[in-house]
């Protein structure tokens, strides 16, 4: 197991990096924050797969790559189903005894977006979590089809501007809630499932290390803030990724086999959910008067959530 | 910084510039091989030591998408790493825990460095694409002063 020294950021930035730059993404993407990190925090093999999405179209342009590691697309749902059968082959001709370097510690990692983890490839992420492949699935969680203009999915949160759900005289924005696909995971009896955000890159780190060295299907939600759909400057990322874990938008936590709930960060000032809306563009018209009561309830809901994080966190059950 | 960055390949073309088959001419099977040779596990090579392939976006540049850039200001810099863990484009050249500099031919000017940098003055600013470095250098603001509170 070869997995790499996280104490501080001095020790970790001695790793030789497997993602290289220009790759497409926009500046000041967050995906790559995470890629990287995930890259970095592991000297082992990888075999990566990905879904159609942001990460897959702009690292692999024809007929440039921008992976250093084995890497698998297939289509927009199955990169949990991919890593699951890459990862299915390898034991089996290990048994067989057929590997060229059998002793290589290898991991399979699969990446999706959002709309290929929430809504499309959501069945085939159960499905590869249900039949317990080794492998860990990290949803970069941007809250929307940033690739194709901005749809809403189902990871969108309440009240929020997009190309499908727009705002405007009628509608103030997406009226569903968010669907909370960390819970889920977690009820399918995952040992590791994990809520992380590349701002707290020590937690993150830790988490991603923590989901490759468990035996078993791991399930990882990260915050990846969309400069282009949320409608910030590109300089602030990880402005506006600070702001949603203080603002607890995106409390971090892990779930061990379904049931131990730990709290990872604990913000010393919460603060409320209006700076963090105030921050993007695509809440704008929240702070019309009239609209006053949607942030009340995001702000209701938010303080509802993390009492029953902490609530859990207590009971251990 | 040249040594670190060395290999003949480096930054000489813009996505999209060269000759290639087209999609409809790709035949079945076809591979685009990130390296020359087998490496074995990247994670155990640095960079330099990499047979990079024309295939591989290392040998790419995206400078062309820049309008402001950030540059480095080694005397006031503590190494301290935030702007290589959250540079998207992985383009903070940093080794032996040393921060060295930028890579100009993957770096985007998202100037994400700049905000992260804890240093008072910042080790990094973004300035104009036309600035020289050195002109740049000429103009670093001095340290501010912590406001007293009355």
């Amino acid at each position: 197991m070869a997995i790499t020294s996280i104490k501080n950021l001095k020790e970790f930035s001695t790793n030789n990096e497997r993602l290289e730059g220009a790759h497409l993404l926009c500046p000041g993407c967050a995906h790559s924050m995470i890629v990287r990190e995930l890259l970095n925090c592991t000297d082992d093999n990888l075999v990566v797969a990905t879904n159609t999405g942001c990460l897959e179209v702009s690292t692999a342009v024809y007929p440039y790559t921008s992976w250093d590691t084995s890497w698998i697309h297939i289509g927009f749902e199955n990169a949990a189903t991919a890593a699951a059968g890459a990862e299915a082959m390898y034991k089996a001709r290990k048994r067989k005894g057929t590997l060229k370097d059998p002793d290589a510690p290898v991991k399979f990692v699969a990446f999706g977006g959002d709309g290929s983890t929430y809504d499309i490839g959501f069945q085939w992420l159960s499905g590869a979590v249900e039949r317990g492949h080794d492998f860990t699935y990290i949803c970069l969680d941007n809250e929307n089809y940033a690739n194709t203009g901005g749809q809403r999915s189902s990871a969108t949160p309440t009240g929020a501007h997009t190309s499908t759900a727009q705002a405007g005289r009628v509608s103030y924005g997406k009226k569903q809630k968010k669907k909370d696909m960390v819970a889920i995971m977690a009820a399918h009896g995952a040992p590791y499932v994990a809520q992380l955000s590349p701002n707290k890159w020590k937690s993150m780190a830790k988490g991603f290390q923590k989901a490759l060295e468990t035996e078993g299907p791991c399930f990882i939600n990260t915050v990846s803030a969309c400069t282009t759909e949320w409608k910030f400057d590109p300089k602030d990322t990880i402005h506006v990724t600070d702001l949603a874990t203080d603002s607890l938008m995106f409390p971090i936590y892990e779930i061990i086999n379904g049931t131990e709930l730990n709290i990872l960060y604990r913000p010393k000032n919460i603060i409320p959910v209006e700076e963090y809306l105030a921050a993007q563009g695509r809440y704008r018209h929240l702070f019309k008067p009239e609209n006053r009561h949607v942030i009340d309830m995001i702000q209701k809901e938010v303080n509802e959530k993390w009492e029953y994080l902490q609530r859990r966190e207590e009971a251990r059950v | 910084m040249k040594g670190v960055l060395a290999t003949d390949k480096r930054g000489v073309r813009e996505l999209g510039a060269e000759e290639m088959v087209g999609w409809d001419e790709v035949t079945q099977g076809v591979v685009l091989p990130s390296f020359d040779q087998p490496i074995g596990n990247a994670a155990l090579l640095r960079p330099e030591e990499r047979a990079y392939s024309d295939f591989n976006s290392y040998t790419a540049t995206v400078a062309s998408w820049r309008v402001i850039k950030p540059v480095y200001n080694r005397d006031i810099c503590i190494d301290c790493q935030n702007c290589w863990v959250w540079c998207p484009d992985t383009s903070i050249i940093s080794r032996d825990k040393q921060m060295l500099g930028i890579d100009y031919d993957h770096c985007k000017g998202c100037g994400v460095c700049v905000e992260v940098c804890p240093t008072n003055p910042k080790s990094l600013l973004m300035f104009a694409e036309a600035e020289a470095p050195e002109d740049a250098l000429a103009k670093w603001p001095e340290k501010k002063k912590k406001e007293k509170k009355d």
